[in-house]
């Protein structure tokens, strides 16, 4: 579990030479072995244009790692999600430069989530044409799957508020900026995600992808969506549920009710957990172990991306951190909830993971 | 007679007085510090304070992750103990790609004054990682 990124490549390689799985990487299957699938998660990867031909070359390293790892993998996962924000301000620029590096995934399907930095110049209008539609289901291996544009915002705030489009998008690039505005997945959208879900069974299991948490953990840093009570309202009935979702930068998990929460990591930056801003209060789901605090003189320190397993209608979140050790959240059958499979209990949490 | 009217002119101006200030005074004082703060701000979401128009709020959100309330502390990846300026001249060298500022530079000062302002009300803690 301790596994570094020079060691993780070197032991894939081995591997895949040699035809075994690296067991951290593969779960045991249970009862229904034929139904467990991985699938790869990549997100926030922030490409940022400066001119001409330079973007920068920090951010551009994030993403070019988790292609290359995500290639390495050995059995293919069934296919690759992008999180959101690709873009750090919604250019064709940046849009296309992170394309092209999204293209070196060898042969895997890849899909899009929305994220605000795609978003808020265009409304979406070149991702739309890389990655297709905004939001939209689909079907794997006896799992429906319903990805949300949940970065959407008032109309007033998209539409009248600012002089330009730049100057929107650069209003709401910036996290803690007090002129932004709280997400949400809109009326519209939720009567989509009713309809889609209608002929569904009940024991059907449904994995959500969103840019923003389907929860309210902080308003500040639009760690929220704000009409998520009402998108829970509709997953609700479902015996399992799984919502994935990008733009934290950081590990975090939760549960309420029959919905697990996961976060995935970026591949550009880490963020500070709410609770660090002093002014801010405490505000992380309360069972989260968080990741290791960064180190700022590694620049991929506290960076990642994920291979996700399904298994009998829940997810598992392996954690590839770049220049750290790995960690993994499971389901835990037994407590009906995400795990920390090394560090859940008090007693094994480590100093790094102490945020202040 | 000149003399003694010229002292009392003086002492009647208050010019000889000590250290006194008033209520006034303080909080000219306070807005002093609330636009050098300010003026932090406006550089930790300058995309000309570095080369590459990172910013430093990108992965500092209202400062956070700067624990200014612990320099000067040993910093392991410089070995030795090093102040929160250095620390600023790190980020804007390196995620940056610009250029440092000298510790007395208005800008390092104003940088300073913002993260310690969004830091308000946390005791000191000096040497703490």
């Amino acid at each position: 579990m301790t596994m570094k990124r020079r060691n993780f490549i070197r032991r894939a390689t081995t591997t895949a030479i040699a035809g075994v799985l690296p067991v951290s990487l593969i779960r045991i299957a249970g009862a229904q072995e034929s139904a467990d699938f991985t699938f790869a998660y990549i997100s926030d990867s922030h490409i940022q244009h400066i001119e001409g031909n330079r973007f920068v070359r920090n951010f551009d390293r994030g993403l070019i790692s988790a292609v290359a790892e995500t290639n390495l993998m050995n059995p293919k996962p069934d296919f690759v999600m992008f999180g959101g924000d690709l873009a750090q301000l919604g250019t064709r620029e940046e849009l296309d430069h992170g394309f092209e590096i999204l293209s070196g995934l060898n042969g895997l399907p890849l899909r899009g989530v929305l994220g605000e930095h795609d978003y808020y110049l265009d409304l979406g209008d070149y991702w739309r044409q890389l990655f297709g539609e905004h939001y939209y289901s689909f079907d794997h291996k006896g799992v429906h799957f319903v990805v949300l544009n949940s970065i959407l915002t008032f109309d007033d705030w998209t539409f009248n508020r600012w002089e330009s489009a730049e100057r929107r998008m650069s209003e709401m690039a910036g996290l803690d900026n007090p002129n932004g505005s709280p997400f949400m997945v809109g009326e519209a959208q939720r009567r989509w995600l009713a309809a889609d879900l209608q002929n569904i069974s009940r024991d059907t299991p449904v994995v959500v992808f969103s840019h923003s948490p389907i929860q309210k953990i902080y308003k500040g840093w639009n760690f929220w969506t704000d009409d998520a009570d009402q998108v829970q309202a509709i997953l609700a009935p479902f015996d399992r549920v799984n919502v994935i979702y990008g733009h934290v930068h950081q590990i975090q998990y939760n549960q309420i009710g029959n919905i697990a929460f996961n976060s995935v990591m970026a591949t550009a930056w880490p963020w500070p957990y709410p609770s660090s801003y002093a002014k801010s209060g405490s505000h992380v789901p309360v069972m989260t172990v968080p990741m290791n605090r960064a180190d700022p003189f590694s620049a991929r320190d506290a960076t990642g991306w994920q291979l996700i397993n399904v298994h009998t209608g829940r997810v598992d979140l392996e954690y590839t951190l770049y220049d750290n050790s790995n960690r993994t959240v499971s389901w835990n059958g037994a407590s009906g909830r995400p795990e920390d499979t090394s560090y859940q209990a008090p007693a094994l949490r480590v100093p790094p993971q102490n945020h202040y | 007679m000149k003399i003694l009217l010229i002292g009392m002119a003086l002492l009647a101006s208050g010019l000889v007085m000590g250290d006194e200030f008033t209520a006034a005074d303080l909080e000219r004082w306070q807005q002093q510090y609330e636009q050098v703060a300010a003026r932090g701000r406006q550089l930790f979401t300058d995309p000309a304070l570095g080369s590459n128009k990172v910013v430093c709020a990108q992965c500092h959100p209202n400062g956070a992750n700067t624990h200014p309330e612990t320099y000067p502390k040993f910093q392991k990846q410089l070995g030795r103990v090093a102040m929160l300026w250095e620390m600023i001249n790190w980020c804007i060298r390196n995620p940056l790609e610009g250029e440092e500022l000298a510790a007395d530079d208005p800008d390092m000062i104003a940088l300073q004054a913002y993260i310690h302002k969004e830091r308000e009300g946390v005791p000191l803690a000096p040497g703490k990682h």
